[in-house]
């Protein structure tokens, strides 16, 4: 899935430290694959009680300006906690393609790349100025996100996130990593490599499994 | 044949130097996995994903499979799990892992367990070797010198296809601990000061290097305690240099090399780690006056000791309505004394604290009293060999007749998948590694502790500090 830009309503989710747990329960990773996870979504919040399916009308995914929104505004540390991918997968089968916040957790941070899912870091002050124009909740007005440029517009507000090469390339493209690493020769250099190291550190390699 | 170290560098340093096939650019290298550990919570998502891209296990016997995550952990235990469809993870994973050739340790192997505890005891995880799971704890196999480190599926799927991952180079982030532990004290309770001290985004994305003598003088098994909690810092990794108390841990283990290969590989991790801890470092910790803490919140960050009260939530405004919201699902209010908190339920576990010299510090405290009437008290070993280990030193009868359930092993109620839990806002001490809202099961209201912490507060009833019935 590609992502080169998109212009969407945003959700916003001021919270830090919104971990995987409350991102995606455990409870609700019922099945072996990366489907069927959207239903589970915040399920602790955004449902009445846990196992229901009624909606919590004081979350913010509920409340009927943001539905569709593409873009999740957050704060300091998200995706912290389990590693668990069915995170990633469940915000964008969800329909989010976008999370802007001020820090990600790492791992998150790396599934999101391997899912076509942009994690775009913004200064905290300016993620909250971005909040307070974009999500006005009677008339939320519409962020456009550029990955190339590395843009995020809201109005008369442009604001910059880094993303590196590779990243960027990734999201552009939709290019996979497995290609990127085997492809012009890679496959070669890694076995040229471990042959070396098999000499260099033989206790690593039982049967000489390479 | 040792490759030559650069002149200066931490321990992290020269062990990513060791594994870097390619630069990429950017920071990023192609960096060599030496051993990859699946689950069955994940592990048939990432074999499956590969099998359907064409392409197979590169290092199937450097790769290795557990059953720990939902499975069952009552006496007996079949596929059949508490938890709604969790068979289908089990046999899924299974069949996967079979077919890739993979060595399994399944549900009636004698060595299975949580993977953070069997890599090391079985002698897996390796000092400067790279490893890498899909779970977030695998952080705590640095406690041996590795750069063990947790990732997402689809990563796992490229170290699966490739023997290797692409990988931004991370910062160190170097950490003194001065100073030996008081009675009662233990590597958790220095873990969560360092969390509390540090916050829970303290390391993000960095590789945390511990040195100095308050490392020295912990055990291994201290050691993965604290490297496991750096996962509660969202560092990518954290790792001890090894010593000598690494190297006789290891020595025992069934997969370590042997004779001349053992020999060899020793000189090998002793040159990797010469001249270590005259290392600058960022953070210095004095464990002076350490006491045993207690989480009162929803993050692992929020603790204290176990005499100081909640705090106030004044002064940050910022940090004030996570704090808020954190006293109203915990259903505690700032000022309150956490040794007058009664508890529902005390579990003792996890790959934090699942290990023989976890179950030792409980039963210390435990032997010849009684678990508190109404308290559900649950003692779930981090691996096979950990309970059986625990039953030849007769521990299972002294958590037995406390009133502890004795049970198998696994990750178990450290979160609810859905099956076995704590009930909805049962209060819960626990020796696990998250206190997030309904982690351990609907609205639970967890407060993290070392193992001797869940023992004495077992034993009254309610949160007790376990100096006061003689821990040591």
């Amino acid at each position: 899935m590609p992502l080169k830009g998109l212009t969407s309503v945003a959700a916003p989710l001021l919270r830090d430290n919104v971990d995987t747990d409350a991102i995606i329960p455990s409870r609700e990773m019922k099945t072996v694959g990366k489907i069927g996870l959207a239903d589970g979504l915040f399920a602790g919040w955004r449902y009445q009680s846990v196992g229901s399916r009624v909606p919590e009308p004081s979350f913010v995914l509920n409340h009927p300006a943001y539905a569709g929104a593409r873009i999740l505004l957050t704060g300091r540390n998200f995706g912290c906690g389990s590693s668990r991918e069915h995170a990633v997968w469940a915000l964008s089968e969800y329909g989010f393609r976008v999370i802007i916040a001020a820090s990600f957790a790492p791992i998150f941070e790396g599934n999101c790349l391997r899912n076509g899912l942009l994690p775009a870091r913004l200064e905290r002050h300016d993620i909250e100025q971005l909040a307070q124009l974009a999500t006005r909740a009677e008339a939320p007005r519409p962020i456009t996100i550029d990955v190339e440029r590395g843009s995020v517009r809201c109005g008369e507000l442009v604001l910059h996130f880094s993303l590196d090469g590779e990243a960027r390339e990734m999201l552009i493209t939709g290019r996979d990593a497995i290609g990127l690493t085997l492809a012009d020769g890679g496959a070669a250099t890694i076995d040229a490599w471990l042959e070396s190291d098999t000499h260099r550190r033989p206790w690593i390699y039982p049967g000489a499994d390479r | 044949m040792t490759r030559a170290m650069p002149d200066v560098s931490g321990f992290f340093d020269r062990v990513w130097c060791l594994h870097e096939i390619r630069p990429l650019g950017a920071g990023r290298s192609l960096l060599a996995i030496d051993r990859i550990f699946l689950h069955e919570r994940t592990g048939a998502v990432a074999l499956e994903a590969l099998a359907r891209r064409g392409q197979t296990v590169r290092a199937p016997l450097r790769t290795f499979c557990t059953m720990d995550h939902i499975v069952d952990t009552t006496v007996g235990r079949s596929d059949a799990t508490r938890m709604p469809g969790g068979t289908a993870f089990i046999t899924a994973t299974r069949a996967a892992a079979r077919a890739a050739g993979l060595r399994v340790f399944d549900l009636d192997d004698p060595d299975q367990g949580i993977v953070h505890v069997i890599a090391p005891e079985l002698g897996l995880a390796l000092p400067g070797a790279s490893l890498v799971c899909p779970d977030s704890h695998t952080s705590t196999q640095g406690a041996l010198g590795a750069l063990a480190f947790g990732i997402g599926s689809t990563e796992a799927e490229h170290a699966l296809a490739t023997g290797a991952l692409r990988v931004k180079r991370p910062a160190p982030l170097r950490i003194r601990v001065d100073g030996g532990l008081a009675p009662g004290v233990s590597a958790k309770d220095l873990a969560l000061a360092i969390i509390a001290r540090l916050g829970p985004d303290g390391a993000s994305g960095q590789v945390i290097e511990y040195s100095g003598s308050g490392i020295r003088a912990l055990s291994m098994e201290g050691r993965m305690t604290l490297c496991n909690l750096a996962a509660e810092l969202s560092a990518f990794a954290a790792i001890i240099a090894p010593d000598d108390t690494t190297f006789e841990y290891v020595a025992g283990t069934p997969f370590a090399p042997k004779g001349a290969l053992w020999d060899r590989a020793l000189d090998h991790w002793r040159q990797l780690s010469s001249g270590i801890d005259e290392q600058p470092v960022d953070e210095v910790f004095d464990t002076t006056g350490l006491a045993p803490r207690v989480t009162w919140g929803t993050s692992p960050a929020q603790s204290v000791p176990i005499d100081v009260p909640v705090p106030d939530i004044g002064g940050v405004p910022e940090a004030g309505e996570s704090l808020r919201r954190a006293c109203e699902y915990m259903g505690l209010t700032p000022g309150t004394r956490l040794q007058d908190l009664a508890i529902d339920a005390a579990f003792i576990g996890s790959c934090t604290n699942g290990r023989l010299s976890d179950l030792r510090e409980a039963a210390r405290v435990l032997r010849g009293r009684r678990v508190a009437p109404g308290v559900r008290a649950l003692c779930v070993p981090g691996s096979s060999r950990v309970k059986r280990a625990a039953e030849a030193e007769g521990l299972d009868r002294v958590f037995r007749e406390a009133g502890f359930e004795w049970r198998e092993s696994g990750c178990s109620m450290c979160f609810y998948a859905g099956g076995e839990s704590f009930g909805r806002r049962e209060r819960v001490i626990s020796s696990t590694n998250r206190n997030f809202e309904s982690r351990q099961g609907p609205e639970t209201r967890t407060h993290l502790a070392s193992p001797a912490t869940v023992a004495a507060s077992a034993v009254a009833g309610r949160i007790t500090d376990p100096r006061t019935l003689g821990a040591s």
